[in-house]
């Protein structure tokens, strides 16, 4: 088999007596989508986040394209190719969508010391922008102020910017969250996709998106990854149906 | 179609050479003067802008850069007036009465304080960054009054104003003309970056740091440029505003001062483009209408500056041209 392009080994995180990621290893290979699911509490973001790395771990390593990235700051993982889109929307407000998705395609770039022409007039910049804006769905609201967009175009604004990073990875948290059934539907359809031009570490609440594209998906309670397999393995699998699924078909 | 704010901004922009040459004909110098008192505080606000409006960094300790500028026109001319080398060893270096040269050194030593202010203080953020910086501000303050060499609490005379090549510095719509240019070049160039790719990633940083981060931009060295930029403009206004004055004291590094620069900004409109213009023009015009009222104009100042911080966050700018529209 190929080596995987995200490798996370013996993670570990603990706020107090509360260990929130517990020996946490996991791997995402080329092409594939891995979800990663779990009940609320169950140590999703916090993991995400050390992935990202605006948390540092107690111990543990994550490697990414065959080095250990443990040591780097989320600038530079960013730089390194790891396309983060976050649980709650995280954009700048006050912009456009088209700037928000300009300030995307200018990280990508790298060179941001430059003071005297006009950033919207960088037809290079543009043209990556409006083309991440295009691939969501969101061109036609482009110029809209960021802050006037619905919450389920936010989620698409998140996905967009991560678009224009070109990365190698993608991380998502909850991409799917808010969208709607229609609006869910068609980001699943994209998702599908997308999973060949960089493998995608999906966090998901919806189980229909969840079911219909994880290639792998690896369950996680209490900060413990009680199983990895595909749909089937993990639909089979007791210990989930015990800590997980079952829950939900209690309720 | 040309915005409403773009209009306003070329209004006041018409509006200090308009008073100043009417005031010529009218033979009114101190009418000349306090407009170039104006411009000179503007572009010290326009400095401060490009740390608090596009940056989002509240510095209370501006005045530093304000004073290191005033300092470097002090120094520099008061050798060149007794004629008393500034350095010998290793290298000669002498006074000067030239102000672009006295200018590149303010911008230069302001610059570089910004740069060693800025690393230390960006590390914290909010309260303590309003702390941080005015400590450093003070610190300045009291090593200016404990500097016998310059004048100490007293502060330096300078007895002849200094030069511009081909000008008449000494008349008053002749200084006032220098100022002013330097001015409109300076917000051309403001106006320039905030549009530029340094601007649109600074102002992200202000409103979400951490999606700046995310896609592999360092805010903090962001914020540090900015400061430095920033600090540099407020020097060489403080290099002007002694040469206005033709004298330099330690009041120019008090806290007092980064207080009323960032009141220029907050009145005219943070963030604005003009807005430390119309910021220090009402300034102004207050201390002079009301100052001849009562020595104790500063309530009414304060009244007004709860009303705009209040009721019109956008400040003079933001209530004539309302709210900042997204432009790309």
């Amino acid at each position: 088999m190929t080596e995987p392009l995200l490798q996370i080994k013996h993670l570990r995180k603990a706020f107090g007596a509360l260990v929130a990621t517990d020996d946490v290893s996991l791997t995402l290979y080329p092409g594939e989508i891995h979800a990663l699911i779990g009940p609320n509490g169950a140590g999703k973001s916090t993991l995400i986040k050390q992935i990202a790395g605006n948390l540092a771990p107690d111990a543990g390593e994550v490697w990414f394209e065959g080095r250990d990235v443990t040591p780097l700051s989320t600038v530079e993982r960013a730089r390194a190719g790891l396309g983060r889109t976050f649980q709650i929307s995280s954009l700048a407000m006050d912009y456009t969508v088209l700037q928000n998705a300009v300030l995307g395609a200018l990280g990508r770039r790298g060179t941001v010391w430059r003071f005297f022409r006009p950033v919207m007039r960088d037809a290079d910049l543009r043209a990556r922008a409006e083309a991440a804006l295009h691939r969501v769905g969101l061109m036609d609201h482009a110029h809209k102020r960021t802050a006037d967009l619905s919450h389920g175009q936010r989620r698409l604004l998140e996905v967009a910017v991560a678009l224009t990073l070109n990365p190698h990875v993608f991380l998502m948290d909850e991409p799917m969250a808010g969208l709607g059934a229609s609006g869910s539907k068609r980001l699943t359809g994209f998702l599908d996709d997308l999973r060949h031009e960089a493998p995608i570490l999906l966090v998901e609440h919806d189980m229909d998106a969840v079911f219909a594209l994880a290639d792998r998906i690896s369950v996680l309670v209490y900060g413990r990854i009680i199983a990895t397999g595909t749909a089937e393995e993990i639909r089979a699998d007791p210990l989930v149906r015990e800590a997980y699924l079952g829950a939900e078909d209690a309720a | 179609m040309i915005q409403r704010e773009t209009l306003i901004n070329w209004a006041l922009f018409a509006l200090l050479p308009a008073t100043a040459l009417i005031a010529l004909w009218m033979d009114e110098p101190f009418i000349i003067t306090l407009a170039t008192k104006v411009a000179i505080l503007a572009l010290a606000g326009v400095g401060l802008n490009i740390a608090l409006g596009l940056g989002g960094l509240v510095s209370l300790g501006h005045a530093a850069f304000f004073g290191i500028g005033g300092y470097a026109m002090g120094i520099l001319a008061s050798h060149a007036q007794s004629y008393a080398p500034l350095m010998q060893t290793p290298v000669l270096i002498e006074g000067t009465t030239s102000m672009p040269v006295i200018w590149l050194v303010a911008i230069l030593a302001s610059a570089l304080a910004a740069l060693a202010i800025g690393a230390l203080s960006l590390r914290t953020t909010g309260v303590y960054f309003i702390m941080i910086t005015l400590a450093f501000g003070q610190m300045l303050y009291y090593f200016a009054i404990s500097w016998p060499a310059y004048g100490g609490e007293d502060g330096l005379s300078i007895y002849v104003r200094n030069g511009f090549p081909g000008l008449n510095t000494l008349d008053p719509i002749q200084f006032f003309a220098v100022a002013f240019v330097v001015l409109a070049a300076v917000l051309f160039f403001a106006g320039r970056l905030a549009r530029a790719p340094f601007g649109l990633a600074l102002a992200a940083a202000r409103q979400n740091p951490e999606r700046v981060e995310t896609v592999g931009l360092a805010p903090y060295r962001l914020r540090l440029v900015a400061f430095v930029l920033s600090g540099a403009v407020t020097g060489l206004a403080g290099a002007l505003f002694a040469d206005l004055n033709r004298f330099v004291s330690p009041t120019m590094f008090s806290w007092q001062m980064s207080g009323e620069i960032m009141i220029f900004v907050i009145l005219g409109g943070v963030g604005r483009l003009f807005g430390p213009v119309a910021g220090a023009a009402l300034f102004i015009l207050l201390e002079h209408v009301l100052g001849g009222l009562s020595d104790y104009w500063h309530v009414y100042l304060g009244g007004l500056l709860l009303l705009v911080v209040l009721f019109a966050r956008g400040g003079m700018i933001g209530l004539a041209a309302g709210r900042e529209v997204a432009h790309d």
